[in-house]
Parts: C-alpha cells; structure tokens; sequence
C-alpha cells in the first residue's frame, strides 16, 4: 500500500470530515432540544447548494461569502416549518412524528427539481482548482477552507449555547421541558430557534460543498443518512460527539477508497452503524 | 360488524366482475390499487399494529423481485416458488435488522435509521453485483404463461393483485384476533407497560417484522413480472418506501381496511397527476402533493380517512362493531 497515498487520503477525510460535523451538528441540536428527528435535514442542505449556486451564478458572489446569506434563508425557512409544522407533532406518537418531516422533504426535494431541473451541476469557484503541497500531500485548497469555516461555525454555535441567553434557553430546553417552561421560557419560540439554527448550519454546511461536489436534486437521501450515522456514532444530542463523529466517518469514507469503488463508500459509513449498534448504541460519548 | 362483511363481500362481488367491462389502461390503474394496498397492508403490520416505524420497505420489495427473478434467470425456478424464496430471504434479512434494533429496546428513531441504512446500502450493493445487472438493472424476457408468471394482457394481474389485497386483509384480521395481534398493539401502546405484564417485546416485534418483510416481498415477485424490468434505484429506492408508507397514514394505520382505503384514495390521484405533471415537464411536482397531503392528514386527521368513512357509514347502516 502506498503510503503517501494513505496520508493523503486521510487528510482529504478528516478535511471532508469537518463538512459531516457540521452538518450533524444540527441535526443533532435538533434533536437535543425538541426530541424530533428531522428527516428533512439532507433536503435542506442541498437546499443550501443551490441557493449558493444560484448566488454565484447569478450574482458572482463566491459561496464562501453568500454563505452567511445561504445560512439566514435556510434558517428562516427553518422556523417557519417548526412554527408551523413541527410545534404541533411534538406530542404526537413517534410514528406520526416521522411523517410530516419526511414529507417536508420531498418537499424540498422536488421544489428543487422543479425549479433547477435534474441535472448534475458544478460551478467554477474562486479557489476551485488551487491546491497546496506538504511534501507528498497535497490539499485542495476550497476543501481546506470549507474545513475551516466548518470548525469555526462549530465553535460559534459551541459558543453561542454557552454565553447567549437563547442558546442558554435551549440547553435549558434540551435539558428538561418542562423544567425550562416553568422557569418562564418560551419553549414554543425556542424550538423554533433551535430548528433555524439547526437548518442554518446544515445549509451552511450546503454552501462550503458547493465547490467540492456537483450539485443535484436528488443528493439529499445520501446526506441525511450521512448526518444520521455521524450523530448515532457520537450519540444523539451529543454535539461534540457529532463534530468528532463527523470526522471518524469522513477518514473511514475516504480511506476505504484505497480498497473499495468511491460509489460504496456508504457501505463503511452502514458496517459503522452496525458495529455501533451492536456494541455500543447510546454512541461513542454517550447521547440520549 | 355482520353488515360490515356484507358490505366488503358486495364491493368484493363489484371487483370480481369488474375486468369485463374495463379497458388496459383502467385495469391498470386497479392493478396499482391492489398492489399499494397490499404494500401498505404489510407495512401496517409492523408499524400500524407493532409501532416500529420502518422507512424502508422497499428493501423487501427489492429482494423479492430480485431474487424470484435471479432463480428464475439461472435456474429456471418458477418464480411461484421464487417469491416464497425471496420471502425467507427477506425474513432472514429482517431478523437481522430486527436483532440490531430490537434488543435493547431501541425504539423509534434508531430502528427508523437501520431501516433506511439497510434499504440504502442493499441499494448500493446490488448496482455493484453484476449478476444482477449492475447500475442497467435487469430486463426480464416475456415468455408469457403461467409457470413463468407472466401473462399477455391485465386480467390476470388483476385477480392476482386483487386476490393479494384480500388475503392480506384476512391476515391482518387474523392477527387482530389472535394472542400475537394483541401483543403487538400492547407493544406500539407502551412497551414498557407490555413487558411488566410479561409480553416479551423482543419476541414479538420480531415475529410482526418477519410477517411483515415475507408478505412485502411477494409483492417484490408481483412487481417484477408484471413491469417486466428492474433498477435499484426504483425497487430499493426511498421514494418507493416513501409512496408505500403514505396510503395506510393516509386511509388509518393500525387498522385492517385503512391501507385499502388509502390506495383507493391516493393512488387513482396518483396516477392520473402523475400523468398530468409529467407531460407539461413538471416531473416530481405530483410528489410535491403527496407531501402536502400527507402532512395535512397528520395534523388534522391523524387517525386516517377511514375513522370519518366508517362514522359517515355508521349514520346510514350502523355497523357498530
């Protein structure tokens, strides 16, 4: 085996890693907090593809800088479909909980189709094609960003539930319902915040791949059950377990390619899921 | 609950005589209503009585096309024994899956994610296996006649379909009846509260998934010879898991007559805004209904279409069971 090739690979996973993390960051926020599993999570972050596609082509603006603009739309779709939507099934059986946020995905699903048609698409991007070498390895340089950016979202949310007031509420909310409702939070607004910014980073998450991977409606499936392995694997409504899950898949995706066609590599993410399960089901760093 | 039966016996009669007076293309349109119904009658068995939620049924649908075609292909097998193979697969398959997530007692979302993981990598799996035609997927040769489970014309997929549909309703209220359909609803009620009173949750739930994949893999057969071509993406795929779970949510889940009235619901709508959308180019928009659809029913009608059907009936000839 070659082993530059190896480090190579590995590099390229723990960068494509970062991009996972984030997005089961807010898969996994949403969880924490409202117990509810959003199957529409993939959806929305094409969602995000193309609208920093659309920017870019249509407008010139790079995806690293509509970014933030991506994420405010993602995230106020967000909260309109947990303010009208998702309050309401909260108490619902699990089953009936499941429905509406996998309709809301075909939803999206096929909005997109409608609107942009089936085609695979990949834009030109700033820093599409430079790279930059350490010895043997050599780094794309938009994936090295996108893996920076994808840390330091992270870290702000990290940091937002921490010091912010409403990122208290929603660990509050997480915590306990209805300890946080009779300490007087909101607990319906805090959801919806809680879902905006879970869909804000999964479409942030959106934008930072546009330049990696042709974009195409149908991309979403994949990345739901991407964000539902990594969350799994570093336990549900664990967040730091995400970020750390995301970077475990995103190694044992890309190193499986020295053995396997790129088209399988789910078939590590699913043995993960299944060893996950058989030994360990709460996850690596305990969830709910 | 005798009227009831009378009722159903009548519409039965209705269907029975039905293909002589219809054309192809309606028959067709019925042939789909049975075939969703059954569908959604098999998946209502887990997820209806039993309360796992299960996003990927399509996996079973795929293995029985699959491999009643695979044996009938390389071996010649009749693929009236085929589907009862493809069916054992699909237990075994499910048995696993069922392990994994029943053990410890991991409901709802974990099973809900084995199902789609499951569903998504045997996906995967067979677009690489060439043996069974790879990413092209398998075109199966028309030799019509009744060994091969091929027919020239609809009729015969009609009462085949139709005698499907019908035979899952009387398996469905088999169960209702019996010690193990009762076991099941108590599980989908409390779990906890089953086990206390010493119902061995892992047991059942096991049995209601197995019952559930073989029925879902016979219609795997059906599908096969009747379309006559098989993809991956289109037997194993999400939206099939999708399509299937939305009549038995929309007509009632854990009931017998709900899928059946889901299908006769939804898939005539289907069909035709399929059609509709399709020739002015706006593939997928009739998905985009189906969405809508099916979140309204959730939040506004959660016990499904029938509970209203069956109180508009019972004003005109009270059927109280």
């Amino acid at each position: 085996m070659d082993i530059s090739l190896a480090i190579q690979l590995m590099v390229q996973g723990i960068l494509l890693g970062g991009i996972y993390g984030l997005i089961a960051v807010g898969l996994s926020l949403i969880f924490g907090v409202m117990g509810v599993i959003n199957f529409a999570h993939g959806q929305m972050m094409v969602l995000g593809m193309y609208i920093s596609y659309w920017i870019l082509v249509l407008v010139g603006l790079d995806p690293y800088l509509s970014l933030v603009l991506v994420a405010v739309v993602t995230a106020m779709l967000g909260y309109v479909i947990q303010a009208t939507v998702v309050n309401r099934i909260l108490d619902f059986p699990e089953a009936m909980q499941v429905v509406p946020l996998v309709s809301i995905g075909l939803i999206i699903e096929n909005c997109i189709l409608f609107m942009w048609g089936p085609d695979h698409r990949s834009p030109n991007t700033a820093l599409g094609l430079e790279s930059i070498h350490f010895g043997d390895v050599m780094i794309d340089a938009s994936r090295l960003m996108a893996f920076v950016l994808a840390i330091l979202i992270t870290g702000l949310i990290f940091w937002f539930l921490r010091n912010n007031n409403i990122g208290k509420s929603m660990r509050a909310a997480a915590d306990n319902r209805i300890g946080a409702l009779v300490v007087g939070i909101n607990v319906d607004r805090i959801n919806n915040y809680a879902f905006a910014l879970g869909a804000a980073t999964t479409g942030a998450a959106g934008a930072l791949l546009i330049p990696l991977i042709p974009v195409s409606p149908h991309l979403g499936h994949d990345f739901t059950l991407t964000a539902f392995v990594v969350v799994i694997l570093g336990g549900m409504g664990n967040l730091v377990g995400a970020l750390v899950g995301g970077l475990i898949l995103g190694v044992a995706e890309s190193m499986s390619t020295l053995w396997l066609p790129p088209t399988l590599k789910h078939v590590v993410s699913f043995s993960l899921l299944v060893l996950i399960m058989l030994f360990k089901p709460k996850g690596l760093f305990g969830g709910k | 609950m005798k009227r009831l039966y009378v009722l159903l016996a009548f519409i039965l009669l209705i269907l029975l005589v039905l293909p002589m007076f219809l054309e192809k293309y309606t028959l067709g349109i019925f042939i789909m209503i049975f075939y969703y119904a059954y569908l959604g009658q098999s998946w209502n068995i887990l997820t209806g009585y039993t309360g796992h939620i299960s996003l990927g049924h399509a996996l079973y649908i795929g293995i029985g096309a699959y491999t009643s075609t695979y044996l009938a292909i390389t071996f010649g097998l009749t693929p009236w024994v085929g589907m009862i193979a493809g069916g054992l697969v699909a237990v075994a398959v499910a048995l696993f899956k069922g392990f994994l997530g029943f053990r410890f007692g991991l409901r709802g979302v974990y099973f809900v994610i084995l199902t789609i993981a499951f569903a998504e990598i045997t996906r995967l799996i067979v677009s690489h296996i060439e043996a069974l035609g790879s990413f092209s997927g398998i075109f199966l040769d028309f030799n019509p006649s009744f060994w091969n489970f091929q027919f020239r014309g609809n009729k015969p997929y009609y009462y085949i379909s139709l005698g499907m549909m019908v035979a899952s309703v009387g398996v469905v209220r088999v169960l209702e009846l019996s010690r193990i359909g009762r076991f099941m609803v108590a599980i989908r009620e409390d779990e906890e509260a089953a086990q206390a009173v010493g119902v061995n949750s892992f047991k059942y739930s096991m049995i209601a998934l197995s019952i559930s994949a073989f029925m879902t893999a016979l219609a795997g057969t059906f599908y096969a010879n009747y379309i006559f071509y098989l993809h991956p993406n289109s037997v194993f795929g999400m939206g099939l898991s999708i399509e299937l779970i939305l009549r038995p949510i929309i007509g009632g889940m854990g009931t017998a007559l709900g899928p059946i009235v889901g299908s006769f619901i939804l898939t005539p709508l289907s069909e035709m805004s399929r059609a509709y959308f399709s020739k002015g180019g706006m593939e997928g928009l009739h998905l985009v209904l189906y969405g809508v659809l099916a979140i309204i029913v959730v939040l506004f009608m959660r016990k499904g279409i029938l509970t209203y059907l069956a109180a508009g009936l019972n004003k005109i000839i009270r059927f109280k069971s």
